[in-house]
């Protein structure tokens, strides 16, 4: 199974420049596994380690199918075959 | 160096005049690769805040969409400080997530809600690092053909 996940150009470094990549997965957090392995240091971009355990970054929105992952079970969401995924760092400060 | 038509300069003080006491955000949208600011998208700051803006995550979402379909990018990302000087924060610096982007800020610290001068900045912010950037304001972009001009007064068939 494949999913589609676009990466913002901040992430584009990780990706050779790419603006869409593929990546396999039946959760978020297993997709984004996936993702580490073809392109290393993507993860720690995404999710961080609070109080012993993991959780997607507090300015990460992740969508799958236009969906913001918070309200799908965050990254146990599930992941089907042809859903589209799209991150995008919050536009946010002070 | 951005350079801004006077409109949508002025459309973005209008915005932080009209918002603060919370702070206001938004962008300008060009062509990508070209530099330009030419359409303003005012954004709602989901924070309702005077010390933090964020843009709406479904907002969000549908601007990016929007400007893939368009072909644009955000040219420049802006908001106002209320309280404070034009300058970006702590925290403004550690969520700049758009390398290629001018960060404009504007304070209404000494006006607020009304007519009067605002401080009106431009920087770059990559990797941690803020560069202050000359902010000029034309009476149109120049023509996208020509190099861009500060001096340029704009076509008269254009206004």
């Amino acid at each position: 199974m494949t999913v589609e996940v676009r990466i913002p150009t901040i992430l584009r470094p990780y990706t050779g420049d790419r603006k869409s990549v593929e990546a396999d997965g039946a959760s978020l957090s297993a997709l984004i596994d996936d993702l580490e392995s073809n392109h290393p240091g993507i993860k720690e971009r995404l999710v961080e380690t609070k109080d012993g355990s993991v959780d997607l970054r507090r300015f990460v929105n992740v969508y799958v199918n236009d969906e913001d992952v918070r309200f799908l079970g965050g990254l146990d969401a599930p992941v089907s075959d042809g859903d589209q995924v799209v991150v995008l760092p919050a536009v946010a400060g002070g | 160096m951005l350079i801004l038509d006077r409109s949508t300069y002025d459309g973005i003080v209008a915005h932080a005049k009209r918002d603060h006491p919370d702070e206001a955000c938004g962008i300008v949208a060009g062509p990508e690769g070209t530099d330009r600011a030419e359409r303003l998208v005012e954004m709602v700051n989901a924070a309702g805040s005077p010390t933090f803006y964020e843009f709406d995550s479904a907002d969000l979402l549908r601007l990016y969409r929007d400007l893939d379909d368009r072909d644009e990018e955000p040219v420049v990302i802006y908001h106002s400080h209320t309280a404070t000087e034009a300058y970006p924060s702590r925290t403004d610096i550690g969520l700049a997530n758009e390398p290629g982007a001018h960060y404009v800020l504007v304070s209404t610290r000494e006006h607020g809600n009304n007519d009067g001068p605002v401080e009106f900045r431009s920087y770059r912010i990559v990797d941690g690092e803020v560069t202050e950037e000359d902010v000029t304001v034309v009476d149109s972009l120049p023509a996208t053909t020509s190099p861009a001009s500060p001096t340029s007064q704009g076509d008269p068939d254009d206004r």
